[in-house]
């Protein structure tokens, strides 16, 4: 069933187990940096906020002789600091979204490339490498700030060598980064696409009166045909005046042309022509015959 | 050519207008079930979801076939693999995974793991032997191993009764939590340092079980020279039984990785790599709780316990507690 369709570069096959191909999109390079530097912010600010309430709680608990309650504050911040930055990604990953609120976000979820549940020790293998992908060029790139010179190259080298991880990403096909090779995942877009008014609902053919011969409905394809579909979905019906560079008007003088057809509103007669175009195309479906595209003999 | 085309026509909609409410449901009720818990669903919900899912998928098979409407068919497909990744992703509950974790994951993992945690003993046991060695014949060593801020005055220059100070230092119980989780947060941060450089082909991991196995010989060393061998060894292995062990399992861990990189055998390179990342992940979940235990041990058994036959003890205990839930013959 996938011989027929045009896939992006992005989308990768999954075989349900009931046995229909499923298509996915792979996220964007920008949408995880995007999501991670979301999710990052989010981690620095809640750092911040318990750094300040344990030392306004641990301080005031000082001054009132409690050193109990000092110290239980101060374990919290530490513990609480650890979980921030190495739990915040595990535990939202781990969870029914398996997505952190910036993959939420930007709209892209974790996924098992083999189609199969996400496991805790795949979430876990992906995320404790961040320490190799992010942490390790960071400490290059610090520690090259407070030191001398030879020191100074030896921290570009590590830097370069540790950037070639975090860069991992950009150079293979399904857009893994080290965490993702390692934990069998990928990231996925998890788009929810409104189901859009049906097209044929729209106008009766009848009602508008144009009639195609099956020689000007043989000009174009399928892919066309989905074009027109943009076309018109994005399109408003009911346009006193079109400007000349307007998708429905530039469209319609193209197929008008290629057709030989003269006459009518341009929106009415892209209209009937997409219900007449469709109908012909999907008789040939059920007889067994595709036409992709106009080209397609 | 209109005569045939209204009927088909009509056909796909009828076809989209019968099963439009249907997907719709499926659509709430993957909204719900994301939104809350499971618990938000009632039980008639959770019998139709697959009903549902499995009717939203036949339509987008006989859409595909027979209709060219682009948008319905993004529409459905986006649907049924929101919706599959819902059947087919809940499983289990957290008790349910938690006891499976216990009962057989994480000791199946760890004896997975036997080569490379042997290998990661033999690095640390080698880096022991060369820091205690060095130290003993010039004592200069010492500052090339261990850090000023962790040597905390116990250096070359100390006389033995501070040193024997530090072993047996009077407690009154203060401070220790605290010391307690900076220890876990540390360690753990250097377990997991560990694990994620194996990716490195190993090499980074191997460097650092030398360097803490040399830090480790450097104090031997150190106390060895001034009589104290033995109370040294109370005061480090009561919680370093579980904690260097939990340091061995991270760096084999970091060693399976890099195993898989540098030898993925017949697979191919990410198969192997992606093969040997759960049981080391695995790994890594047991080693942070095997570090927050030897924190506990480390900030408070360590400090109130002070007599030598009694850390010992505990020590034996714990080591041979972990090497029996690991390693014991099990059923099955």
């Amino acid at each position: 069933m996938a011989e027929g369709r045009r896939l992006s570069a992005a989308v990768r096959l999954l075989q349900t187990p009931e046995g229909v191909e499923l298509g996915l999109t792979l996220a964007d390079t920008g949408q995880r940096l995007w999501a991670f530097l979301i999710d990052q912010l989010i981690i620095i600010a809640a750092l911040a906020l318990l750094t300040v309430a344990a030392l306004l709680l641990g301080l005031g608990a000082l001054v009132g002789g409690s050193g109990a309650v000092a110290e239980v504050v101060a374990v919290l911040w530490l513990v609480g600091g650890f979980v921030l930055r190495n739990g915040w990604f595990i535990l939202w990953e781990a969870g029914r979204h398996t997505a952190t609120p910036g993959k939420r976000l930007m709209k892209i979820r974790v996924a098992a490339r083999d189609g199969s549940r996400l496991s805790l020790d795949a979430v876990v293998a992906r995320n404790l490498l961040r320490e190799l992908e992010f942490f390790l060029p960071l400490s290059f790139l610090f520690h090259e700030a407070g030191t001398g010179q030879a020191s100074a190259w030896a921290a570009l080298a590590g830097l370069l060598w540790s950037l070639s991880f975090a860069l991992l990403p950009l150079f293979n096909r399904d857009r893994l980064r080290v965490g993702d090779l390692v934990a069998g995942t990928w990231v996925l877009r998890s788009p929810r696409p409104q189901l859009g008014a049906d097209m044929l609902a729209r106008p009766a053919m009848a009602e508008t009166g144009f009639r195609f011969t099956p020689a000007q409905l043989d000009a174009y394809g399928e892919y066309e045909l989905q074009t027109l579909e943009r076309v018109l979905r994005a399109a408003i019906p009911d346009a006193m005046r079109r400007p000349a560079d307007d998708p429905v008007v530039v469209v319609a003088a193209a197929i008008r042309a290629r057709i030989g057809h003269q006459g009518g509103d341009d929106y009415q007669f892209l209209s009937a022509y997409y219900a007449a175009l469709r109908a012909r195309l999907e008789r040939g479906l059920l007889m067994g015959r595709r036409r992709l595209d106009k080209d397609d003999a | 050519m209109s005569g045939a085309a209204p009927d088909s026509l009509a056909a796909m909609r009828r076809f989209r207008a019968e099963r439009e409410a249907d997907w719709a449901a499926l659509e709430r009720l993957l909204d719900a079930a994301e939104k809350g818990s499971l618990k938000a669903l009632s039980d008639a919900d959770l019998v139709a979801l697959p009903v549902l899912y499995r009717a939203t998928l036949s339509a987008l098979s006989v859409a595909r076939a027979t209709s060219l409407d682009a948008d319905l068919i993004a529409y459905l497909e986006s649907l049924s693999a929101r919706a599959y990744f819902f059947v087919y992703g809940v499983k289990d509950t957290v008790g349910q995974r938690l006891r499976r974790f216990f009962a057989a994951d994480w000791p199946a993992a760890v004896r997975r793991l036997l080569p490379e945690t042997l290998a990661a003993l033999a690095l640390m046991l080698a880096g022991t032997l060369i820091g205690f060695v060095l130290v003993a014949r010039d004592p200069a060593w010492f500052d090339a191993f261990v850090p000023a801020d962790l040597a905390n005055g116990r250096n070359p220059e100390a006389s033995a009764a501070a040193l024997k100070a530090t072993l047996y230092g009077e407690s009154n119980g203060r401070g220790l939590t605290v010391l307690a989780g900076f220890l876990f947060t540390n360690n753990a941060q250097v377990a997991i340092v560990a694990f994620a450089l194996g990716f490195a082909a190993g090499l980074p991991t191997a460097v650092l079980m030398i360097s803490t196995g040399a830090m480790l010989g450097a104090f031997v060393a150190l106390f060895h020279a001034q009589g104290l061998t033995a109370g040294l060894l109370g005061w480090l292995m009561i919680h370093g039984g579980t904690e260097l062990f939990a340091v061995v399992l991270a760096g084999a861990a970091g060693l399976h990785l890099g195993r898989a990189v540098l030898f993925p055998g017949r697979q191919a390179r990410s198969a192997a790599l992606q093969a040997a990342g759960q049981p080391a992940a695995a790994v890594m979940i047991g080693v942070a709780l095997m570090l927050l235990v030897a924190a506990l041990l480390e900030g408070y058994a360590r400090q109130l316990i002070v007599a030598d036959a009694a850390r010992y003890g505990v020590a034996a205990a714990m080591l041979l507690g972990w090497l029996a839930y690991f390693y014991r013959r099990r059923d099955g």
